[in-house]
């Protein structure tokens, strides 16, 4: 599941991908959506692997 | 993070102060504004100086000082107390600073695209504060560690190791309080005041609830300098576009005046841009949690899980960032000219709002260098305290005296930092605060991997760490203190994140000193956590 996490590397740093204008999303460039689109997506991702920590009782994280 | 050095690469002209003149300085002193930005100035003072009874006395003995200075733990980390809430403030108001807010929009007006590897960064940097800080803070809280040196000499005693975290650390974050109070120059200048009392009477202020009230002074103010943060911000993004005829109108009219203007600017990376922005963004986002103000952040939380629900929630501040960097595009829409690039953002706020709002948005970005700032001087208090003054100096010291230190080197360093803007020119400190980036990413070896895996023996680590710090320094000045380097590589160039070379350089060393020195003589581990 954390391997997860390595996706959003692979998203951003591999820039010929979205180094390009279209498609545009209400006149924003491809180049700046797909970058934004990756804030809530990387956040999402790092939320889906702590409820799988969570819920494999990984308790490292609750207060003594 | 070397976003300020990009800009200062980019911009040339960048940050420099200059003579009054265009749009930015309006005729003589704006009341209007400056009469909003004195309510809010001086609420945030109240607030600071109040701070210090604030969430204390839950510990048991937190309160016998009663003035939130009992010992370091109080003073330096705020009881180690602070919940998701607070940490999401904190952190927010900390590690997205004022100067980011001045120089990201001033770097995207200047270059364009290159200007956004500040999103990429502050993306990718939560996946790693999510594997790794987690395990720092439990490193930290179960042995009453306070700084990463005292993290770094629990696990591998090692004082030479400790003292070149703490340096590191240290220098690094000189430079970047400095800057703080370039960010509050630029908007103090926008507001028509002249001379330098405005911003040394600010600071002055700062410095004297820092250290009545410790960490926890920033901690309350954040929450004000980032609601106000974000009322700015979102009232900008919507009502800025409508005026000057929305998003498509503001990249279009961004993308005639780089095809004027020429050279390596434009709304897509060039090729031979494509490396440097992908390290940058990597190298920055490594780096950024090695800084002690940062940690300082990371440490005061309550508990792992505080940390790893951050990591979910803090790149909300992200899309803020990438908001705000839309703001230099916006000021071609809006036909903004400025003679130093730095000013774009007041310049543009001068320019589109009403003068109150002006006061307004200007509090927020100054009070936005404050958090930041204060943050700053207690990491680096923090650590002469703990990793100089103790063992080097006064190994007897107890919990009082400790904070008694701490508070007042806290002093010392934002005088320092006052000093050097009024006395030296601001492009030295933004040389220093890019070498300062390359510095801290080479601690991230000694920092990060012995809370993985423990095949690496201090005096491995101490030699990659000498050698990615003077190597990088080295490779920065041969370049003229650039934060890109390029390489030639069978005819092939490949220009990258000078820190980055650095920290390959400083691992590979790291490993050859491990594999021909290691099985003998290496000091006795502590066992991990």
């Amino acid at each position: 599941m954390r391997l997860l996490l390595l996706v959003p590397f692979i998203a951003l740093l591999w820039i010929p991908f979205y180094n390009r204008d279209l498609p545009a999303l209400f006149g924003f460039p491809f180049f700046y959506w797909y970058q934004l689109l990756w804030v809530p997506l990387t956040a999402g991702m790092i939320w889906i692997v702590y409820r799988a920590n969570a819920r494999a009782g990984d308790h490292d994280g609750e207060a003594p | 993070m070397s976003l300020q050095a990009a800009a200062a690469q980019a911009g040339g002209t960048i940050a420099t102060p200059t003579a009054p003149a265009g749009a930015v300085v309006p005729a003589g002193i704006n009341w209007e504004a400056l009469a909003v930005f004195a309510f809010f100035f001086v609420l945030v003072t109240v607030l600071g100086f109040w701070a210090s009874r604030w969430q204390t006395g839950k510990k048991p003995g937190a309160a016998a000082g009663h003035d939130g200075s009992a010992n370091l733990d109080e003073w330096g980390l705020g009881g180690r107390n602070f919940g998701t809430w607070i940490t999401w403030f904190l952190v927010g108001g900390d590690f997205y600073t004022a100067y980011t807010v001045i120089a990201v929009p001033a770097l995207v007006y200047a270059v364009g695209a290159y200007g956004f590897f500040a999103l990429p960064y502050t993306i990718l940097v939560y996946p790693i504060v999510f594997v790794v800080m987690p395990k720092l803070w439990h490193a930290a809280q179960k042995a009453g560690h306070v700084t990463a040196a005292d993290v770094v000499y629990g696990r591998y005693q090692s004082r030479p190791l400790e003292l070149a975290i703490a340096l590191t650390g240290v220098l690094a974050t000189m430079p970047y309080i400095a800057l703080q109070l370039v960010g509050m120059e630029v908007v103090i200048k926008a507001l028509g005041l002249t001379g330098e009392l405005p911003l040394a009477a600010a600071f002055i202020i700062l410095a004297l609830y820092t250290y009545a009230a410790g960490l926890r002074a920033p901690a309350l103010i954040a929450f004000v300098k980032d609601l106000m943060i974000y009322i700015v911000v979102l009232v900008a993004v919507i009502l800025v576009p409508m005026k000057l005829g929305g998003y498509s109108a503001v990249f279009h009219s961004a993308s005639d005046a780089f095809a004027v203007k020429g050279g390596a600017t434009g709304l897509l990376l060039k090729p031979e841009q494509m490396l440097p922005f992908a390290t940058l963004a990597l190298g920055s986002a490594m780096a950024a949690f090695m800084y002690p103000h940062t940690l300082t952040g990371i440490f005061a939380a309550k508990s792992a899980d505080t940390i790893r629900k951050n990591a979910v929630f803090l790149p909300i501040y992200t899309v803020l960032l990438g908001l705000i960097a839309l703001l230099g595009y916006m000021a071609y829409a809006a036909h903004i000219t400025v003679k130093s690039n730095n000013d774009v953002v007041p310049a543009l706020f001068n320019a589109l709002f009403p003068a109150w709002f002006s006061g307004f948005a200007f509090a927020a970005i100054a009070i936005g260098a404050l958090v930041p700032a204060a943050v700053m001087s207690i990491g680096a208090a923090n650590l002469f305290t703990r990793n100089f003054w103790k063992p080097y100096v006064n190994p007897n010291v107890t919990a009082h005296g400790e904070a008694k230190v701490a508070k007042l080197v806290s002093l010392v360093v934002k005088v320092g930092a006052l000093v050097f803007i009024l006395f030296v020119p601001t492009k030295f400190a933004l040389d220093l605060q890019l070498l300062g980036g390359v510095w801290i990413l080479q601690t991230f070896p000694a920092v990060v991997f012995g809370l993985f895996f423990r095949w690496f023996g201090a005096r491995a680590l101490i030699i990659g760490w000498a050698v990615g710090i003077l190597g990088g320094s080295a490779i920065a000045f041969a370049d003229g203190v650039k934060p890109v380097h390029t390489l030639l590589i069978g005819g092939d160039k490949f220009t990258v994140y000078t820190g980055l070379l650095a920290l390959a350089l400083n691992i590979a060393v790291a490993v050859v000193v491990q594999l021909v020195a290691g099985g003998k003589k290496q000091p006795q581990l502590a066992p991990a956590r």
